[in-house]
């Protein structure tokens, strides 16, 4: 159960290999978060991030779990909620920042709506628990250079607003986080954007968000106001844009 | 048997700290006979009783689960005027107890700080007065209850027939069964006021050693403690004070228990309000305002025993983020535990209102919070991440010095510390597995801590 200060004692994450997931991991366990179940493509190469974990007290479960297609996803959502009892937090966490339309559109919108869908029916029916998803600010307005990934979060963006107003009065909530260019492996080699972050930055931001009971988080705080001037931008101007 | 069948309806529910709500389904009895249906139809998340929703934390929720709303079991079964035995439905509040006894001499053997809480939930958490060093927790004063046991069974419990399981409900936080009545014995006043003696204390020492020395000729004895003072911790106004006989309260009012009308909080007021600067003004002025030594001061029970009671919602002062309360016990010559917890929230200019200070005598349930020493209870508000670690470590200072924080207080200890605090988990345990191995009894609180 999530205690008075908004401390968790458990979590799933699905995508559970991505390094915003696993440093978010590490920040609630660090907090007093005893249950960890890390689910991912291949689980078998988390070990040492599992070991890690289970280094700061407390017990990990890996998981085989994929983000892509729909097919399944209930099934498999369901089977992760049975073998695990109550969970305080699902984190999103699964997304690829490039590939054919199939791969971006199927993971980041397609698999991850079909498989959140039935995670926040069990989160309702438990009465509790926080279903965080990692949009992105890309979301917020398609741009030339990644319009792929830009529309796939905007449309898992929209689909956690709605599900967190249809979770209204449940018990349990929807955390959208939006975090502006995070240095990862998955960004590796590309020019950081202006404001760019860290996962554990935004790791930090969801355990505040968590602890706060928040809607909505970005990370760093700045750039909402960034992309709220670059949203309304007219379209003539928008495209003169090197973006 | 009731005449229709009790309602449903989902609701998100708090304990009066208004943190981490989730949701139930909420049932209203009618009759007692309505319970044990209800026990028999909870589904895998099931069941807990709660009353008037005083607990500050999550001991009166059940996510996902069912919640029987006592408050509809409030009848009066039996009332002997001669001895001061009642016995009424567990939904009925202290308040309302007091105010059926009173006209007749008798009066709550013990009132916690608000009178707004159900002698079930009083059973339940095993509730204290400012007279336990004299008189002990409620579980003293039951004579029997009715217990509406998972199995569908209503069993009477007493002392005598089965220690076990009467020692496992007093403070057992209604993971034992649904009690639906109780039989309790009464205290004798002789008029509806209090004699009271206040005086300043200027510091712990001070405030610590004229309990010890004076509480014995006081029934009632409480010390409210300014946490935000540094120069001289501890400073504290001492109140304390016994029934008055008829002889002193001559001409002082009727024999009735009768609260004046509360002022109200309104709801949607934002956090912060009470933050270090207003906190401290507040506890500045009610030390100032308290006179240096006042005896013998004639004074209504409501305006002694309850006065927050006078401001209705209270908690929404808290803002939508919600208040804590810390209340711990540590045994009598571990005071540097509490000197130590002072000191830092203090030191850290935390905006602590007003804590409270009182001796404890010889607990009794085999989870019941009270226990011989010092117990301390601090308000704080929710909102603040930084609490977290405070409170674990507040948490480490009491269990290793022997003590111990109060479950219907709790919204955060660890599950961890649960074993060291209270020593008789596992005969508790033994008991709860026996009359509820399927675990239909269970709250929040009860999977916090993994009860």
């Amino acid at each position: 159960m999530k205690d008075a200060l908004g401390r968790v004692e458990s979590v799933l994450i699905l995508g559970g290999g991505s390094e915003i997931g696993l440093a978010t991991a590490r920040a609630l366990v660090a907090r007093g978060t005893r249950r960890v179940v890390l689910a991912a493509r291949a689980p078998e190469r988390l070990e040492a991030e599992a070991a890690a974990l289970r280094g700061a007290g407390a017990e990990v479960a890996l998981e085989a779990w994929d983000a892509t297609g729909v097919d399944g996803q209930e099934a498999a959502i369901g089977r992760l909620f049975d073998r695990h009892g109550d969970l305080d937090v699902v984190l999103a966490a699964a997304g690829v920042l490039d590939g054919s339309p199939a791969e971006v559109i199927g993971t980041n919108f397609l698999g991850l709506a079909a498989a959140l869908a039935p995670a926040g029916e069990r989160l309702r029916a438990q009465g509790h628990g926080t279903l965080v998803v990692l949009s992105s600010v890309a979301g917020e307005r398609a741009r030339r250079s990644n319009y792929l990934y830009g529309s796939s979060k905007a449309g898992l963006d929209a689909f956690a607003q709605g599900l967190g107003d249809a979770l209204e009065g449940s018990g349990a909530r929807v955390l959208v986080v939006r975090p502006g260019f995070v240095r990862t492996k998955m960004t590796a080699g590309l020019e950081p954007a202006p404001l760019a972050t860290t996962p554990e930055r935004v790791a930090g931001a969801i355990v505040t968000g968590l602890a706060r009971g928040s809607h909505t988080v970005w990370v760093p705080g700045p750039v909402r106001w960034v992309m709220s001037v670059l949203r309304h931008l007219p379209r003539p101007l928008f495209r003169r844009l090197d973006l | 048997m009731s005449t229709s069948a009790p309602e449903h309806a989902p609701a998100l529910l708090t304990g009066w700290g208004r943190t981490a709500p989730t949701r139930a389904t909420l049932l209203a009895p009618r009759e007692p006979a309505d319970v044990a249906p209800a026990l028999a139809a909870s589904n895998g998340r099931g069941l807990i009783a709660r009353g008037l929703g005083r607990a500050y934390g999550d001991a009166a929720q059940n996510a996902g689960g069912m919640v029987i709303d006592t408050t509809g079991l409030d009848a009066l079964r039996a009332f002997d005027a001669e001895r001061g035995v009642i016995r009424v439905g567990a939904g009925l509040s202290l308040g309302g107890l007091a105010r059926l006894a009173l006209p007749h001499g008798w009066f709550s053997p013990v009132m916690p700080g608000t009178s707004h809480v159900t002698l079930g939930g009083a059973l339940a958490a095993d509730v204290h007065g400012k007279n336990h060093h004299a008189d002990g927790a409620f579980s003293a004063h039951v004579e029997a209850f009715e217990l509406v046991t998972p199995d569908g069974a209503q069993r009477t419990v007493t002392r005598a027939d089965d220690p076990e399981l009467f020692a496992a409900t007093a403070g057992g936080m209604g993971l034992t069964g649904v009690v639906t009545e109780l039989t309790v014995r009464l205290a004798r006043v002789e008029s509806d006021r209090m004699v009271v003696d206040t005086e300043r204390a200027r510091d712990l020492d001070d405030v610590m050693d004229r309990m010890e020395r004076e509480d014995a000729r006081y029934r009632h004895s409480v010390a409210w403690i300014d946490c935000l003072e540094r120069r001289r911790l501890g400073r504290a106004v001492l109140i304390r004070g016994n029934h008055a006989t008829a002889e002193q309260a001559a001409g002082g009012g009727r024999a009735a228990y009768a609260p004046g009308r509360a002022l109200s909080v309104p709801p949607g007021l934002p956090g912060g309000l009470l933050n270090a600067a207003s906190v401290r003004a507040f506890n500045e002025l009610y030390y100032r305002r308290a006179p240096r030594a006042e005896r013998g001061r004639l004074e209504p029970l409501d305006a002694f025993f309850h006065p927050l009671d006078g401001v209705r919602d209270w908690n929404r002062l808290y803002g939508p983020r919600g208040l804590l309360q810390y209340q711990c016990v540590v045994p009598f010559g571990a005071d540097s535990v509490l000197r130590s917890i002072l000191e830092r929230l203090s030191g850290e200019r935390r905006p602590a209102f007003l804590a409270v200070l009182k001796r404890f005598g010889p607990g009794h349930g085999m989870l019941s919070f009270p226990a011989p020493g010092w117990t301390l209870a601090v308000d704080l508000p929710a909102g603040d991440p930084t609490l977290v670690a405070v409170l674990d470590d507040f948490d480490r200072e009491v269990a290793e010095a022997g003590g111990r924080i109060y479950l219907a207080k709790d919204s955060r200890v660890r599950p961890e510390r649960l074993a060291a605090m209270y020593p008789e988990l596992p005969r508790w345990r033994a008991v709860r597995d026996a009359v509820d191995p399927e675990r239909r009894l269970r709250s929040d609180l009860s999977r916090r801590l993994g009860l």
